[in-house]
């Protein structure tokens, strides 16, 4: 696991995405182009309804971009109006995801929460067991393996959300306002962690965040308004 | 990993209530068909049991169980002297409603003839057979009249001396067993005041006839009993039930008998088939409408039921989908619920049906078949229930994670 940057592992370019169509038109994104290099932990910040979550959902191939080119681990997933590869399969081996609330499957404990991502990515179910607790001791929630998310704490689950998303050792993870349902010492805890994962793991992680508080800890940090991509100085905040 | 058993276990309580409410319906269709099994079983029931090679019956009629036959007694007798023929015994069979004890006891009364038959064929679970020519009866269990008890019928007293099981009519009436005497006797039974009218109604008819008024014997003898003067007596015999000698064909001797102008035979075969057309017919196509529109409505509550169950999922199911599972992941899920449902359904029908169906007034039978093709349509309708709230998981976008 090595730390600082070492190549590009997204390549973003020309982004755009405009919902509905004449005069109920809105342009999402717009042109937005980036690099994410191994290691490296980005803030993405900007005002509510700026096109954050929309870039973000284009890069994590929830949504296709009705223009522009991506790349991930030097394979070209979108170019020219078309996908380029099998989106549910290029997730499930290459992405990890964290939203605002964790998401957990409520009828799996954690553990399984964690062993889910990796069985579905064709990894038999002894090698996800053991995965699953080298996380979610790596996480510092190996003592709440067994726990439904119903009885773990906000913090918890969004720490085995994150285990989640590192199960499938991904080369980008994509982490949508993870700390908003967090106080401010849990949601620094959280941010801390995607930086500890992003140079430990050697993972590109991408972060939309309100949270100006914590900004200190991103190695970059990007702004969106009315849709368009720009390098932000994290001093202004 | 499971995710069908995963989520049941979560939801465990309101999986275990809805499959016993699933189970309670499948009940029911698993009851509707054993009703019917058991009116075909109860329908073909003595003629299966008597086995006897022909019925000869009234001219032109179905036979007693279809309608009304009456034939004299000498038909029997007729009968014997037929090249073939190895035994003819006399058939008496009449249903009626009495009173025991305040409640109504209706019966089917069969006549034995006494004493070549006695009863030893029929399914004695408890007692024994007819002991003498008079005042003893076997009666089916389900009538609940203890060995011993004694009951009124007519002018006489009878003693219940065996119980039979699941010997019970056309009808559903239980069947009561009477040596071929007291069945008649029972059958026509008048009171005092009804036989001194017939007397005298008698007489009075023979004393206004040339014959009556030159020969006053005549008109004496008419003062007396019915059965003393055969040609105003009553019918006495429902049929005549005859086996024929082995190796000769039962056709052979049916071609003989079936010649005679004042009866009709029919074959085992074919009275069977007179009460299967006639009798059970109606109820069939009834029992088979209900079945039909019970297994509708069964498929139409679990698929309402599965479709519940996957809204209550949605949010997963896009999870799993943006975590990139495949679709059999997801159909998986559903289908294996639908299937464990439904299984565990008809285990849930099965065995309420152990308890209850032997409460129901109609026999119920289950028989392997009827059971396993229950099983197949369950299977059917689970997988069929599934469909929609899997054409709903398949519309469900990844991107619904973040509504």
């Amino acid at each position: 696991m090595s730390g600082g940057t070492n190549g590009a592992v997204l390549e973003a370019e020309g982004l755009t995405k405009v919902y509905g169509s004449g005069h109920t038109e809105v342009v999402a994104v717009r042109d937005a182009s980036l690099t994410l290099a191994r290691g490296e932990i980005v803030a993405l910040l900007g005002p509510s309804g700026a096109g954050k979550s929309t870039l973000l959902t284009l890069i994590g191939l929830i949504m296709p971009p009705n223009a522009g080119r991506i790349a991930i681990g030097g394979t070209v997933v979108f170019d020219k109006d078309r996908t380029r590869v099998n989106v549910r399969r290029f997730r499930r081996q290459h992405l990890g995801f964290v939203f605002q609330k964790a998401n957990l499957i409520p009828f799996l404990t954690a553990a399984e929460n964690v062993r889910l991502a990796m069985e579905i990515n064709d990894h038999p179910s002894r090698v996800a067991k053991g995965r699953a607790r080298e996380l979610l001791d790596y996480l510092g929630v190996s003592d709440r393996a067994d726990h439904l998310p119903s009885k773990l704490s906000g913090g918890e689950q969004q720490r085995v959300a994150v285990a989640r998303a590192l199960a499938n050792r991904p080369g980008v993870i994509l982490a949508d306002e993870p700390t908003a349902a967090l106080d401010s010492v849990r949601g620094r805890q959280v941010m801390e962690l995607f930086r500890k994962v992003a140079h430990e793991q050697n993972a590109g992680v991408i972060v939309v965040t309100h949270d100006h508080r914590a900004l200190d800890i991103f190695d970059r940090t990007l702004e969106m308004e009315d849709g368009q991509l720009r390098s932000a100085n994290p001093a202004a905040y | 990993m499971n995710l069908a058993s995963r989520d049941i276990r979560h939801n465990f309580g309101r999986f275990v209530l809805t499959t016993v409410g699933l189970g309670t319906l499948l009940m029911i269709v698993m009851g509707m068909g054993g009703i019917y099994r058991g009116l075909v079983q109860d329908a073909t029931l003595l003629v299966d049991r008597i086995d006897a090679d022909l019925w000869v019956v009234q001219k032109d009629t179905r036979g007693p169980f279809a309608e009304l036959s009456q034939i004299p007694l000498v038909m029997e007798d007729r009968i014997r002297a037929v090249p073939g023929v190895l035994s003819s015994c006399a058939f008496v069979s009449t249903t009626i409603q009495r009173e025991r004890n305040g409640q109504p006891l209706r019966i089917t009364v069969q006549g034995l003839s006494w004493p070549e038959d006695r009863g030893e064929w029929l399914p004695i679970v408890a007692g024994r057979p007819l002991g003498q020519a008079h005042y003893e009866m076997l009666a089916n269990e389900s009538l609940k009249l203890a060995i011993g008890a004694k009951v009124n019928l007519g002018k006489e007293t009878y003693t219940v001396v065996g119980h039979t099981r699941a010997m019970t009519s056309p009808a559903g009436d239980s069947m009561v067993f009477f040596t071929l005497h007291d069945a008649q006797s029972i059958q026509f039974d008048l009171s005092g005041e009804a036989i001194r009218l017939a007397r005298a109604s008698r007489y009075d008819r023979s004393v206004k006839t040339d014959l009556g008024r030159s020969q006053p014997q005549v008109a004496e003898r008419s003062l007396g009993p019915a059965s003393n003067i055969p040609e105003l007596g009553s019918p006495a015999i429902s049929a005549v039930l005859v086996k024929v000698r082995s190796g000769i064909d039962p056709e052979q001797v049916r071609g003989i008998i079936g010649k005679w102008p004042d009866v009709s035979v029919y074959t085992s075969e074919g009275q069977r088939q007179l009460l299967l057309s006639g009798i059970v017919e109606k109820s069939r196509r009834q029992l088979g409408l209900f079945r039909v529109l019970l297994i509708i409505v069964s498929a139409i509550i679990m698929a309402l039921i599965l479709y519940t169950l996957t809204l209550d999922k949605l949010h997963d199911i896009a999870m799993l989908k943006l975590m990139g599972a495949r679709n059999p992941v997801i159909l998986g899920l559903i289908l294996q619920q639908a299937l464990l449902l439904g299984g565990l359904g008809y285990l849930v029908a099965y065995g309420l049906g152990q308890w209850a169906f032997p409460w129901f007034p109609r026999r119920v039978v289950l028989t392997p078949p009827d059971l396993l093709l229950l099983a197949g349509v369950v299977a059917g309708i689970s997988v069929f229930a599934s469909l929609i709230g899997i054409a709903k998981a398949l519309r469900v976008e990844p991107n619904e994670v973040l509504a």
